[in-house]
C-alpha cells in the first residue's frame, strides 16, 4: 500500500518534470525558429497557411482533375493540410538531435523530449492552420460546413499519430545514418502525389485502389474527407490496417529513440 | 555521495572499439574535492559526463545520492541563436528556478551589460564562458563537476569565480579536471590520475603529480626548477 502511494508520488513528480521540460523546449524551439522579429511565432501557422492557400489557388485555377464532384477548395484544403502533417514532422525531426546535442548535458532532457517538442510544434502549426483556413473559407461561403466534426478530428489525429511516430522513428534513425536525411527528401516528394491528397481513392480503378491503400496516409485523408463530405466522399479506408500499423511504427520509434539515447555522446 | 562501480566505457569508432574507461571505482562524498589529472584524450571529460548522467556507461553502475551539476563552465549548453537572457530563462525552466531572480544574478555577476540581450553567437569565447559560469552558479547543486574551468575569463573574473565556487561553496563535493596542476593542487583534497583507461587515486598531490609526470613522459628541462624564462 505504501509502495503504491510512493510509486504514485514518484510518477506524479516525474510527470511534472516531463511537462516542465517539454514546455521549456517548446518555448526555446519557437524562439529559435521564429525569433521575436516581425510576426514572431505567428509564423508557426502563417507558413503552413500560405502553403495551403497557394496550393488551393493553384488547384482551383487549373481545375485539377481529382476524380470526384467534390468542391475543389474543400478538396485542396483537406488534402494539403494533411500533407503538412505527415511531411513536416519527419522533416523537422531528422537531424534534430545533432543540432541539440548540447542539451544532452542536462540530465532531465531526454532524446525523446527533443523529438516530442518538435512533433508537438508541427502538430500545433498544421492544426491551427487547418482550423483557421476552414473557418475563413466557411465564412466566405467557399466551403459547406462539415458533416461530422468528430470524424474529421479522428482522421486528423490518426494522421498526426502516424506522422509523429514516423518522425520520431526517422529522426532517431537519422542520428545513426546520414542516408535517412538524403532519402527522406525524394521519398516525401514521391509519396506526396500518392498520399491521397490529390485524388479520391474511389476515382481510381480497382487494382490501383488496392495498391494505394497500402500507403498509410491515404487512410487518414479519406477519413478526414468522409468527415467533411459524408456519403458524397465515398471514402475507402481500413482501420484494421492503419491502427495496427501506427502501433507497430510507434513501438519501432520508441525502441529506436531508446537505442539512440543509450549511445548518444553529448557535444 | 556519488559512487562509480566498475565503470567501463567503449566508443565505437571507424577503426574499431576504443576502450576509454576500464574498471573505474571511486566514491565522492560531500566536502571532498577530487582533482583529476590526465593527458589529452585520456577520458577525463568522458568520466565527468558519465558522472553527470549526460552519457551512459557501457557497463557498471553509477549511484547519485546527491544532486549533481552538469559539466561546469561548459559553454555548449547554449542555443547560439538565442539571446543570453533567453538561454537563462530556458535553463531556469528546466531546473524549475525563479527566472527573475536568476536574470538579476547573471546580470550582476557576468557583467555582460547590454550583450545579455544579444544572441549568444555574437559573444566572444570569454563572454560565453562568463555567461556559462554565471548560469551554472544559479542552481545550487550538492556536487559540482568542473571541466577545465581554468580557462574562464580574465584574471578579475577568475578571482570572482574562485570565490563563488571555493569560497561560498567549499562544503560541496567537487570533481575538477584541469591541465593546470597548480589549480588542482590549490583547490582539491583528493587526487587522481587517469591513464590508459584506469583511474589511480592519491591522498597527496605530490604523489599524484610525480606519477602523472612519469606517465606522460615529462622530463624536467636542465636546471629545473630554476629555469630562466627566455626573453626576446
Amino acid at each position: 500500500m505504501t509502495d503504491f502511494a510512493e510509486n504514485r508520488r514518484d510518477f506524479a513528480q516525474s510527470w511534472r518534470i516531463q511537462l516542465r521540460v517539454l514546455g521549456a523546449l517548446l518555448i526555446r524551439e519557437m524562439l529559435t525558429r521564429y525569433g521575436r522579429h516581425n510576426i514572431g511565432f505567428l509564423w508557426l501557422f502563417a507558413e503552413p497557411m500560405i502553403f495551403t492557400l497557394g496550393v488551393t489557388a493553384l488547384w482551383t485555377a487549373t481545375k485539377s482533375v481529382h476524380g470526384s464532384d467534390l468542391p475543389i477548395v474543400a478538396f485542396a484544403l483537406t488534402g494539403y493540410s494533411s500533407v503538412l502533417l505527415w511531411r513536416n514532422m519527419p522533416g523537422r525531426c531528422i537531424g534534430a538531435l545533432w543540432s541539440n546535442l548540447a542539451l544532452m548535458y542536462h540530465r532531465n532532457i531526454k532524446v525523446l523530449d527533443i523529438y516530442s517538442a518538435r512533433v508537438l510544434l508541427e502538430f500545433g502549426g498544421a492544426t491551427i492552420s487547418f482550423f483557421t483556413l476552414s473557418l475563413v473559407f466557411l465564412m466566405l461561403g467557399w466551403l459547406t460546413p462539415p458533416e461530422d466534426i468528430l470524424q474529421i478530428a479522428g482522421g486528423w489525429l490518426l494522421l498526426a499519430w502516424f506522422g509523429g511516430a514516423l518522425a520520431i522513428f526517422l529522426g532517431a534513425l537519422s542520428h545513426q545514418s546520414e542516408l535517412v536525411e538524403k532519402l527522406w527528401h525524394p521519398a516525401s516528394y514521391l509519396i506526396f502525389p500518392l498520399s491521397g491528397s490529390a485524388f479520391m481513392v474511389d476515382a481510381l480503378p480497382k487494382f490501383a485502389q488496392e495498391i494505394v491503400l497500402y500507403i498509410p496516409m491515404v487512410h487518414g485523408v479519406e477519413i478526414v474527407r468522409e468527415g467533411w463530405f459524408g456519403e458524397r466522399a465515398r471514402a475507402h479506408y481500413d482501420l484494421g490496417y492503419i491502427l495496427p500499423l501506427c502501433l507497430v511504427l510507434s513501438l519501432a520509434a520508441l525502441l529506436q529513440a531508446r537505442h539512440v539515447a543509450r549511445n548518444v555522446v553529448p557535444e | 555521495m556519488i559512487r562509480l562501480r566498475d565503470i567501463r566505457k567503449i566508443y565505437r569508432t571507424r577503426h574499431g572499439d576504443n576502450l576509454v574507461l576500464d574498471g573505474i571505482n571511486v566514491e565522492i562524498a560531500k566536502g571532498q574535492h577530487l582533482g583529476v589529472l590526465g593527458r589529452n584524450g585520456a577520458g577525463k571529460s568522458t568520466m565527468v559526463r558519465l558522472m553527470s548522467g549526460a552519457e551512459r556507461p557501457t557497463s557498471g553502475k553509477i549511484e547519485r545520492m546527491m544532486s549533481v551539476s552538469w559539466p561546469l563552465a561548459f559553454g555548449g549548453a547554449f542555443q547560439p541563436m538565442l539571446t543570453g537572457k533567453d538561454n537563462i530563462r530556458f535553463i531556469s525552466r528546466i531546473y524549475n528556478q525563479d527566472i527573475e531572480r536568476n536574470l538579476a544574478f547573471v546580470e550582476e555577476f557576468a557583467e555582460l551589460g547590454p550583450y545579455l540581450r544579444e544572441p549568444v553567437r555574437t559573444y566572444s569565447s570569454g563572454m560565453r564562458a562568463r555567461l556559462a559560469f554565471a548560469i551554472s552558479m544559479i542552481i545550487e547543486f550538492d556536487c559540482f563537476l568542473i571541466d577545465e574551468i581554468g580557462a574562464v575569463g580574465d584574471a578579475r573574473f577568475h578571482d570572482r569565480c574562485n570565490y563563488e565556487l571555493f569560497g561560498k561553496r567549499a562544503d560541496r563535493a567537487m570533481v575538477i579536471i584541469s591541465h593546470d596542476a597548480a589549480y588542482i593542487r590549490d583547490h582539491c583534497n583528493r587526487f587522481a590520475v587517469l591513464h590508459d583507461a584506469k583511474l589511480r587515486l592519491y591522498e597527496d598531490f605530490e604523489d599524484a603529480y610525480a606519477d602523472f609526470k612519469e606517465l606522460i613522459g615529462w622530463k624536467p628541462p636542465p636546471g629545473w626548477p630554476n629555469v630562466e624564462v627566455a626573453t626576446a
